[in-house]
């Protein structure tokens, strides 16, 4: 590992590259407080070229390489360990072109996700996924992961808004990907590569689709005495035929959290369940849906039910959702932030379910979620300085996990796998599949030296190059 | 040779599984996913090619072959879920059979490829055919959650899921979608659905090819929600002109709204149809793009439209044309390689990609489905199907000759 440091400062100047154990500290995690592991060396290019350079280094001195954007990431997969060099990308942060004719931005990989509406807001677009972290996640992460975000109930994941891509490929050949129409030069690599975690390459130019601003917006603030109720009026507004661009709910803990924080939103904390049901489009088709979302809600046993149109209006019924994991941060040191899909039919009993894990461990785990497409996010507030309750959550991680894949679910549905769900993947694919995978990403990494260690467990790869027999 | 594989595939499935195609290829029928990862496995130990066929009303079943596999005897709708609007469908199942299904419990599939009813959801899938819904609905690829797909030594692959939010593992199910077969047989297929719109509006108007292409940019911008906004060759609408036609889909209020304020808005003189004229109209539409022995789709955009249409209709014939408003359109006729060839060079210099979509196989065999790929593409999409298809058994051109 020393002897790449001169190799790479040679690329890119001695002071992007990090290899005090300080310095190395800082890149030790992301957004997973349960793996800590610095890497040998961060590395920091601010160029394509020097991306380029970076990969061919490591690809001749055979180094694993974890590709990085901000580290918001939930699953562990932006985390090293001391025999990899941590490709850091935040400096490659230029929107390159915003093209608002044909609704297409080019950027690099660290353009932070809400920068990138910002910049396009002034032509009445708006890059639609949006996950919670999108004030300081990076488009290169989101395609990594596949982000997703309150929005993608109506308007899809990262998957859904990726036109093309320049990717360096882990033995430093530089390819294109899909194309500026959408429509791809071949197979759909694109939508291969989207959500490969940093195991494909790293992409280092994205051609993003961008949405027109819907001419209307209405938001409704729906509050239930049961979990069941909130969940029923999910079911019954996609049964009518709707598709919100939102449709969230957060349970009593959450809201309490929210309320007894600076966030406080004037989310009534006497109820079981919180649904906020977003509406866009032609200023028609939301009137019509509104009237008929106002009764659904009604008939489901909704106590109250508020209204927003105005923009100001809108966002004070969204703080309290969208501060929500700001607000559980105060109630312990770490937070354990699950991401588990489910039919959405299924919602209620597993909830149920989800709380008896909770109660039998003695944890507290509170509910914020995608309701609309069945996208849990059970929390777990807790201090990873005891280890005894720090085991407890492991224990109770998996038997959530367990009870979401045996009620026909995912065990992520935006956070990706990473190390921290990678042995939770034979839960969900036979061993058949995950031999597919494997084989899958030696076509683009034979040596498997792009973000080793995560997504497929170790045990999967049975059958070294099949195909070669 | 084909009586001895005729022998064993009856051996291995039964009488009733195993007949002739009219070319005298041996033809396997399978009805389960097990049976056709048998059948893949015995071909490639035994060295045969085998072509991959739903009930042939797309692509023809003429690529060269020791033995055809098809999956009409998979027709079966294995489940569907009101509830969470998803279902798993066997691929043979006819795309019409399905929506008949679907729509007695409420539901739709928002696909309309083009092509016969009786198209097989697995060739819709294999060639990713996304038809004018696909404005409102996003491609193929978007109503896919998961699939099964078994691969060319006889591998039973399950990629994806049955929830319609998921990013665990890697993506396999997009390489499927629009693989044209070359990745493996997709066997089975897990849905996104809708619930039916309460109200489902269509409005034409006919007139002059650059001043519909000129009305359908305006209004593109003008806040509308179409789901569908497409514009057809006099020859694919059976009319006299170009035909301009919308549809809008959703709740009363807010499709009479639309289509209301689309007369104030336009000078067209705009027509609505009938609920049950719209309908016969879509699947007239849809039925015409396979009136001639080869179709091919561009990824154009709005803003390319005309001078794309300009292009194809000068170095070919006019054909039968679907343009959507919201981009890509979609040629039917007849044509040299050459002049595909050239078709292709051209489009491609305008990053404009071209995709073979039905074509006889020699046609197939000389240009490929999707022809050069960019550099360093190649590579990858040749792995690919050496990881899902180990000895080349399956029978697909997905590049052609050059």
């Amino acid at each position: 590992m020393q002897s790449l440091i001169p190799i790479l400062e040679r690329i890119v100047g001695p002071q992007r590259v990090r290899h005090r154990r300080a310095e190395l500290a800082t890149y030790a995690m992301d957004g997973l407080p349960t793996r800590e592991s610095p890497p040998g060396l961060v590395v920091m290019p601010g160029t394509r070229a020097e991306v380029i350079a970076i990969v061919r280094a490591l690809h001749e001195a055979g180094v694993p390489w974890v590709a990085r954007g901000a580290g918001t990431g939930l699953s562990g997969g932006a985390v090293g360990d001391q025999e990899t060099v941590v490709i850091a990308l935040t400096r490659l942060n230029r929107i390159l072109r915003v093209d608002p004719m044909r609704r297409r931005a080019v950027v690099e990989p660290g353009v932070v996700n809400a920068r990138l509406s910002e910049a396009v807001i002034q032509h009445a677009l708006a890059y639609a996924p949006d996950p919670s972290s999108q004030t300081a996640c990076t488009i290169g992460g989101n395609v990594a992961e596949n982000a997703g975000g309150p929005h993608c109930l109506k308007y899809g994941v990262t998957t859904n808004h990726i036109a093309e891509l320049e990717v360096v490929l882990p033995d430093a050949s530089v390819v294109r990907l899909g194309s500026g129409s959408g429509d791809a030069w071949g197979p759909d690599l694109v939508g291969l590569f989207v959500g490969s975690e940093g195991m494909f390459g790293i992409a280092v130019e994205i051609t993003v689709r961008l949405v027109p601003f819907p001419a209307a917006v209405r938001t409704f603030l729906a509050d239930f005495t049961s979990i069941r109720a909130a969940s029923e009026a999910v079911s019954a507004i996609i049964a009518s035929g709707i598709v919100p661009a939102a449709l969230e709910m957060m349970d009593q803990v959450c809201v309490g959290a929210v309320e007894s924080s600076i966030f406080a939103a004037g989310y009534p904390t006497d109820a079981a369940a919180v649904l906020l049901v977003e509406l866009d489009g032609a200023v028609e088709s939301v009137a019509g849906e509104a009237n008929l979302v106002e009764s659904l809600l009604g008939r489901s046993g909704a106590r109250t039910v508020r209204s927003a149109s105005a923009p100001a209006d809108r966002a004070r019924l969204w703080q309290g959702r969208k501060k929500a994991f700001g607000a559980l941060g105060r109630l312990a040191p770490d937070l354990a932030v699950q991401d588990a899909v489910v039919p959405r039919s299924a919602l209620p009993d597993v909830l149920d379910q989800v709380g008896a894990i909770g109660r039998r461990h003695e944890l507290l785990v509170s509910n914020v979620f995608h309701a609309g497409d069945g996208n849990l996010h059970p929390n777990i507030s807790f201090d990873r300085r005891d280890a005894a309750l720090a085991r407890r959550v492991h224990v109770a991680s998996g038997e959530i996990m367990e009870t979401c894949v045996l009620a026909g679910g995912s065990i992520t549905g935006e956070h990706g796998v990473g190390s921290d769900k990678r042995d939770y993947m034979p839960l969900i694919f036979d061993p058949a599949t995950l031999d597919a995978m494997c084989s899958v990403r030696r076509v683009f990494d034979p040596a498997e030296r792009a973000n080793p260690g995560k997504v497929l467990p170790v045990h999967a790869c049975r059958e070294w190059r099949r195909g070669a027999a | 040779m084909s009586d001895a594989i005729l022998t064993r595939l009856r051996a291995l499935l039964g009488t009733n599984g195993v007949e002739r195609e009219p070319d005298g290829v041996p033809r396997a029928t399978p009805d389960s996913i097990e049976a056709v990862a048998q059948v893949c496995h015995l071909a490639q130990e035994e060295g045969w090619r085998v072509r991959v066929e739903g009930l042939g009303t797309w692509l023809a079943p003429d690529a060269p072959a020791d033995l055809a596999v098809s999956t009409r005897a998979l027709d079966q709708v294995v489940s569907v879920s009101p509830a969470d609007l998803v279902a798993t469908v066997q691929a043979g199942t006819p795309i019409e059979q399905l929506r008949r299904r679907l729509a007695d419990q409420g539901m739709w599939l928002p696909l309309d490829p083009p092509g016969r009813p009786d198209r097989t959801i697995g060739s819709v899938l294999a060639t990713a055919t996304a038809g004018p819904l696909r404005l409102g609905f996003g491609p193929v690829r978007d109503h896919v959650l998961g699939c099964a797909v078994v691969t060319g030594d006889g591998r039973i692959v399950r990629a994806g899921g049955r929830v319609v939010k998921n990013v665990a593992g890697y993506d396999l199910t997009k390489l499927q979608v629009g693989g044209f077969g070359g990745f493996g047989v997709i066997t089975e297929v897990h849905l996104r659905l809708r619930a039916l719109p309460r109200a489902d509006v269509t409005l034409t108007v006919r007139g002059a090819r650059d001043a519909l292409t000129a009305a359908a940019r305006e209004l593109a911008g003008a806040g509308f929600t179409p789901s569908a906004f497409e514009i057809f060759s006099p020859a694919l609408a059976a009319d006299a002109d170009w035909v301009l036609a919308v549809r809008f889909t959703g709740t009363d209020a807010a499709v009479e709204a639309q289509a209301r304020r689309m007369h104030s808005e336009s000078d067209l003189a705009w027509q609505a149809l009938a609920p049950e004229r719209s309908a016969a109209f879509w699947a007239m539409t849809a039925r015409a793009v396979a009136g001639g022995p080869v179709t091919f789709r561009l990824g154009v955009l709005p803003d390319g439209l005309d001078e794309t249409l300009d292009l194809v209709t000068h170095d070919l014939e006019e054909g039968l044309i679907a343009a959507g408003a919201g981009g890509g359109m979609r040629w039917t006729g007849s044509a040299a390689p050459e002049r595909l060839r050239a078709i292709r060079r051209a489009t491609a210099a305008r990053e404009i990609p071209m995709t073979l979509e039905r074509a006889p196989w020699q046609l197939r065999q000389e240009i490929g489905h999707f022809g050069a790929y960019r550099e360093g593409v190649g590579q990858l999409v040749g792995r690919l199907r050496e990881t899902f298809d180990p000895r080349g058994t399956l029978s697909v051109a997905l590049e052609g000759e050059g």
